[in-house]
């Protein structure tokens, strides 16, 4: 190839990528040079632009296809998740309306940033080798960093802010640190080509290349927010923002996931000898932590970030099991994990009195009886994150255990169900204190019908998930045999 | 002594503890704890660099470009953050963060 050479890369696969870099770029221009576009006209702009993104995605088939050198991937999987994001962060952007009014936050930055970090995530789900891996992790971690401290004037918003600034950055170190071994040890930071050289699990493997494992998969636990890398998420998660917690605990999740899940099954696939014993650790720890450190929370965000870990714990089951089968099993979690939170946090954005938002579990004592249709949606909501038949949340669970016991990992699984039990106990405690506890306060919530919208979709989801799975169940399969070919 | 591969990824070991224990072991200051995180960053590129040189690879140097372009924008992300907190708070003390118990 002579040095003049230049081929000018397909642009198509990326399509999306760039339309929603292009518009978010736009719509910061149109904020900030025209003084009259408020927050509102942003905002509108911003859910325009994801929807036609949506549907860009959706248009761009089935196969799979790469450019940029292979840096950048789109197949079934990578669409799979980029709709459960672009949906996350939409109905985001939908459910913060009345909370940045009140709060006084009302600022076209917050619809930009949001958008700038869904296309951190979709870029990390179309990941195809570790430098566009580290790039997508970066926007999307960067945006959020910005939108925890968003509530400028709030000492726990900047506080949270900096926290998740300083335990993030250190673990974008840790993992760029492990994505450099991996580099060295392999010659090449393509994904596909280091599925070649590990191969079908017989290469040998030098201590070098487990080191860059080992960081890399830790880098990665910390956006998942697995145990031992949790340490951010109670904090983050009670002093953000709580429409920022909600995009916290929704679509970063995903793509996080996703890259995980795409890392593990991808590139190191031969290594699974070696991974699977972390992975196993992680998600044990996480599940049993999550279920326990929940109960004593009365902040309901704090309970929410450990309910988010131990959830986080039950999908790396089904990675754990290494197969097709667990992989989809992970997908089906996401998207009923991600459907679920949408209500609940939509319950807890319209808990307020006049002093502002209300974030203590004791102020929803005796919903059942002053506000009875959400008691009953967040009740439903409780009983389908606890997992309890027939709503989604038990089949979120009842995939990825049986992916775990046909990949024989009988422990895990029964740890996962004894973890999910003691689990149930704070969801439960949330319905006793607003069925059987006595009023403390008027509980005049109103919701505004966005809002309203979105919860009643929530737990109508999770309430009839069992009729009609198929859609789900479906693409997720599709999704992940992207992965196994 | 011939200088090999070896010295350079000891050397960016030894930066990376150094970070890493510069986050945890420090007390005092939060300015400190973002020198510690570009430290990390400026380990790795040495670790990049390093393999790219003798590996005869250039997506090594692409790779360390990009670190060094990102640990700008998260330095500047962070120095932002990091305004606000303290006029919100009036200290910038590692053991004042302490609103939430995490």
């Amino acid at each position: 190839m002579t040095p003049n050479a230049f081929v000018s890369p397909n642009l198509l696969p990326a399509l999306p990528e760039i339309l929603m870099a292009c518009g978010a770029m736009a719509l910061l221009m149109l904020g900030v040079f025209r003084a009259q576009a408020t927050q509102r006209s942003v905002t509108q702009g911003a859910l325009l632009l994801l929807m036609v993104t949506a549907a860009l995605v959706m248009l761009q088939g089935s196969g799979r296809m790469e450019t940029f050198s292979g840096g950048f991937v789109t197949d079934a999987f990578s669409r799979y998740a980029k709709i459960l994001i672009l949906l996350g962060s939409g109905v985001m952007l939908v459910m913060a309306q009345g909370y940045l009014r009140r709060e006084n936050m009302d600022r076209f930055e917050f619809p930009v940033l949001v958008l700038l970090a869904t296309l951190g995530m979709m870029m990390m789900v179309s990941a195809g080798d570790l430098i566009s891996l580290y790039m997508g992790l970066e926007l999307q971690s960067l945006s959020l960093y910005v939108l925890a401290a968003f509530k400028r004037d709030s000492q726990r918003a900047t506080e949270a802010g900096l926290k998740y600034f300083v335990l993030g950055a250190l673990a974008s170190g840790i993992l760029l640190y492990g994505a450099s071994l991996i580099y060295g040890f392999t010659g090449t930071v393509n994904f596909m080509k280091l599925a070649t050289v590990f191969g079908d699990g017989h290469a040998e493997v030098g201590l070098g290349l487990i080191f860059g494992l080992v960081f890399l998969t830790a880098g990665l636990a910390f956006k998942i927010s697995a145990v031992p890398f949790h340490m951010w998420t109670p904090d983050v998660y009670e002093g953000a923002p709580t429409p920022v917690t909600a995009l916290l605990a929704s679509a970063p999740k995903v793509a996080a996931m996703a890259l995980f899940v795409r890392v593990m099954t991808q590139p190191l696939l031969g290594m699974i000898a070696q991974w699977q014993q972390i992975v196993v650790f992680i998600s044990i720890a996480s599940m049993v932590l999550g279920a326990i450190a929940a109960i004593g929370q009365n902040n309901i965000k704090r309970l929410m970030a450990f309910s988010s870990i131990g959830h986080m714990g039950f999908a790396l089951v089904g990675l754990a099991s290494g197969t097709q089968e667990g992989v989809q099993a992970v997908l089906i979690y996401l998207a009923i994990y991600v459907a679920m939170n949408f209500g609940v946090f939509g319950c807890i954005l319209a808990m307020r009195n006049k002093g502002g938002q209300l974030e203590g579990v004791n102020d929803l004592a005796g919903l059942g009886r002053t506000n009875p249709m959400m008691a009953l949606a967040l009740a439903l909501l409780m009983f389908s994150l606890a997992g309890i038949p027939p709503l989604a949340g038990f089949f979120a669970k009842f995939f990825v255990f049986l992916a775990a016991i046909h990949a024989g990992l009988y422990t895990l699984a029964v740890i996962g169900v004894l973890a999910s039990v003691i689990g149930a106990y704070y969801y439960l405690r949330i319905i006793k204190i607003m069925y059987f506890d006595a009023p403390a306060d008027v509980q005049d919530w109103p919701m505004s019908t966005s809002l309203r919208f979105i919860v009643t979709g929530s737990s109508l989801f999770s309430l009839f998930f069992f009729i009609y799975p198929m859609p789900i169940v479906t693409s997720a399969a599709t999704a992940a045999s992207a992965l196994f070919r | 002594m011939e200088i090999g591969l070896s010295h350079y990824l000891t050397l960016a070991a030894i930066l990376l503890a150094i970070g890493v224990l510069g986050i945890f072991v420090n007390r005092k200051n939060i300015i400190i704890i973002l020198m510690s995180v570009e430290l990390i960053l400026l380990s790795v590129n040495i670790n990049l660099v390093a393999f790219s040189s003798f590996l005869h690879d250039l997506s090594g140097q692409v790779f360390a470009m990009l670190v060094l372009t990102v640990a700008a924008g998260e330095a500047a992300i962070g120095l932002a953050i990091l305004v606000v907190y303290f006029r919100n708070r009036g200290s910038i003390a590692v053991e004042d963060i302490n609103l939430m118990k995490g």
